[in-house]
């Protein structure tokens, strides 16, 4: 790395970590907004002068640059294996293993002796390794995305039945005698009150499992795809030593993460407006 | 939760009446496996008696649904066998045995664990006292919670795989890089639990901030960092798992499940499935044991 270079590099990454201990004294909301976008421009900046400074291996690490290029000049690829991952692997997944982890819920909501059996269970099997199914499934249901939507319909469908199970019993005791003096039938109870109650709890599965979601199908894919899909192009590149295009790909799901993160918790804000955590 | 929003009737059953409803649930989840064996299985089986002779019984499609060797769906008996044989039957040292295969695994994820933990616990700490981590780092540290950084393992294990580092090094990073955000975020929480007037208490005795932190923030910290250190030890065994996948690695439960994918071999991938759910168990468990000992070491109440 020459003189000049470093010296550009220090002077700039200590501009940035001043302006970030200003700011970080500040409590209004521009400066709690400023503060991590400035570290994130710290890393980036930073990483860059070093891989490039100090000649890094690409292999080992590209810099932020060639990993920006090389999202630009492989769109077509990254948007095709978007479309057969999130799109077609796991929105479907999703959607059937949160439905139907969230209907079992209500179907065992009366018997509260299935509850006692599944809850611990469930908790338990939330807690494995599910994604080791991914195998099985690619032989069962084949290389496209149905086998991926199997995997994401059994990893999201015991965090989504367990926490609808928390939040119906969530209700409060004042809560459930008030709905009693009124006679109300349990249907009534349980669409009034129980359910709008139970919602927080919903939708803490809901974010979870978009997360756990991504994962089941990017690494389903490691296990075999029609040649196109996250998952397929990290294992493939990386064989390759296309380095840049893995980041590319992983820019991807994280973007793609987070988004559907921010989805969620934005139709959260607007269905459970009323809860105390909202109403600050 | 509050104690007052839980039904009477839910606490009651809570202790005693849970063994029964689950090995009911157990039973009935054993019967529907039996039967969609052979349903699934059939298929086969059948060609197969078609092939030997045109007069076969039900009797006969049943009992060779159940006793295939490479199943669609295997039978839970040959999965017990198979983890009989693998587990018991063999030596350990044997690379046919499965317990050779799960303290590979273990050993990664217990060392990824600890590489984590130190690095989550020392962020918090850092995050806690210097307003600037905490600025700066403290919504990167939940933004990635949203992101699959499961993606990451292959890569990281084949980079590491060129400068050299095979073996246990790459899958427990990829383990410790896993469980790192829960323990950092839990830790944060935990280190932030002790409420203003204790810690003005601690002030009124002009207690150092290093006092402080041994005295009151650390001890109150724990009962925030054991729920997370569960999650954690359970993230860490699906990553090392997941690490065992791109490098057509030897050994550990990973390269078990590559292995049996690639061979059809269905009885060997369920067995290892099994034990990886077992190893889960066991990990989260000594997790609770050491959080029980604990609190009882510090007097609480469990």
């Amino acid at each position: 790395m020459g003189m000049e270079r470093f010296l550009v590099t220090v002077v700039v990454a200590a501009a940035i970590v001043a302006a970030m201990v200003v700011l970080a004294r500040d409590d209004r909301w521009p400066a709690r907004v400023a503060v991590p976008l400035l570290f994130g421009a710290l890393l980036l900046w930073l990483w860059e002068m070093v891989t490039v400074g100090f000649d890094v291996p690409r292999i080992l690490l590209p810099p932020p640059s060639m990993i920006a290029a090389a999202l630009v000049g492989h769109l077509d690829t990254l948007a095709a294996d978007f479309h057969q991952t999130v799109i077609r692997s796991v929105i479907p997944g999703y959607v059937m293993g949160c439905g139907a982890g969230f209907l079992t819920a209500l179907a065992i909501d009366r018997s509260p002796f299935l509850q006692r059996g599944l809850l611990p269970l469930g908790s338990l099997i939330s807690a494995m390794p599910i994604v080791g199914i991914a195998p099985i499934m690619v032989m069962w249901f084949g290389f496209d995305w149905q086998s991926k939507a199997a995997v994401i319909v059994v990893m999201t469908f015991f965090p989504m039945l367990v926490n609808t199970l928390a939040g119906l019993r969530d209700t409060g005791v004042l809560e459930l005698d008030l709905m009693r003096s009124y006679a109300a039938s349990y249907g009534q109870t349980l669409m009034r009150l129980r359910l709008p109650a139970a919602l927080p709890f919903v939708f803490n599965a809901l974010k979870l499992n978009s997360t756990l979601a991504l994962i089941g199908a990017i690494v389903a894919e490691f296990f075999g795809t029609p040649i196109v899909g996250m998952g397929f192009r990290i294992s493939t590149e990386v064989a390759r030593m296309n380095v840049d295009v893995v980041w590319a790909t992983i820019a991807v799901a994280a973007v793609v993460g987070s988004a559907s993160y921010g989805i969620i918790s934005v139709i959260e804000r607007g269905v459970t407006f009323w809860h105390p955590s909202f109403r600050a | 939760m509050t104690d007052a929003a839980i039904p009477a009737s839910w606490k009651l059953g809570a202790r005693e009446g849970v063994a029964v409803p689950i090995l009911t649930v157990l039973a009935v989840v054993v019967v529907i496996w039996y039967a969609a064996a052979v349903w699934l299985n059939a298929p086969q089986v059948a060609e197969r008696l078609d092939r030997a002779g045109p007069d076969w019984t039900a009797g006969d499609l049943v009992s060779g649904a159940w006793a295939m060797e490479r199943p669609v769906l295997p039978a839970p008996h040959q999965i017990a066998v198979e983890l009989y044989d693998s587990v018991i039957g063999r030596p350990v040292s044997s690379k046919r045995s499965l317990v050779y295969h799960a303290g590979v695994t273990l050993s990664a994820t217990v060392a990824g664990f600890a590489l984590g933990l130190a690095m989550g616990v020392a962020l918090a700490i850092g995050i806690v006292h210097v307003r600037v981590l905490d600025r700066s780092l403290m919504p990167w540290i939940i933004a990635s919670q949203t992101i699959p950084i499961l993606a990451i393992a292959p890569m990281i294990v084949v980079v590491l795989g060129n400068l050299g580092f095979t073996g246990l090094l790459p899958k427990a990073i990829i383990s410790g890089y896993l469980s790192f955000f829960p323990i950092a975020i839990g830790m944060v929480k935990g280190l932030r639990s002790p409420d203003p007037l204790q810690l003005d208490l601690m002030r009124t005795y002009s207690a150092t901030k290093a006092q402080t932190f041994a005295k009151l923030r650390w001890p109150s910290s724990v009962t925030f960092l054991f729920p997370s250190l569960k999650i954690a030890i359970a993230l860490a065994l699906v990553g090392a798992i997941v690490a065992e996948l791109p490098t057509g690695a030897q050994a550990g439960l990973g390269a078990r499940l590559l292995a049996g994918s690639y061979y059809g071999q269905t009885i060997q991938i369920w067995a290892a499935l099994f034990m990886s759910a077992f190893l889960a168990m066991l990990a989260v468990g000594a997790v609770g044991l050491a959080e029980r000992g604990l609190t009882r070491y510090r007097g609480g109440r469990l």
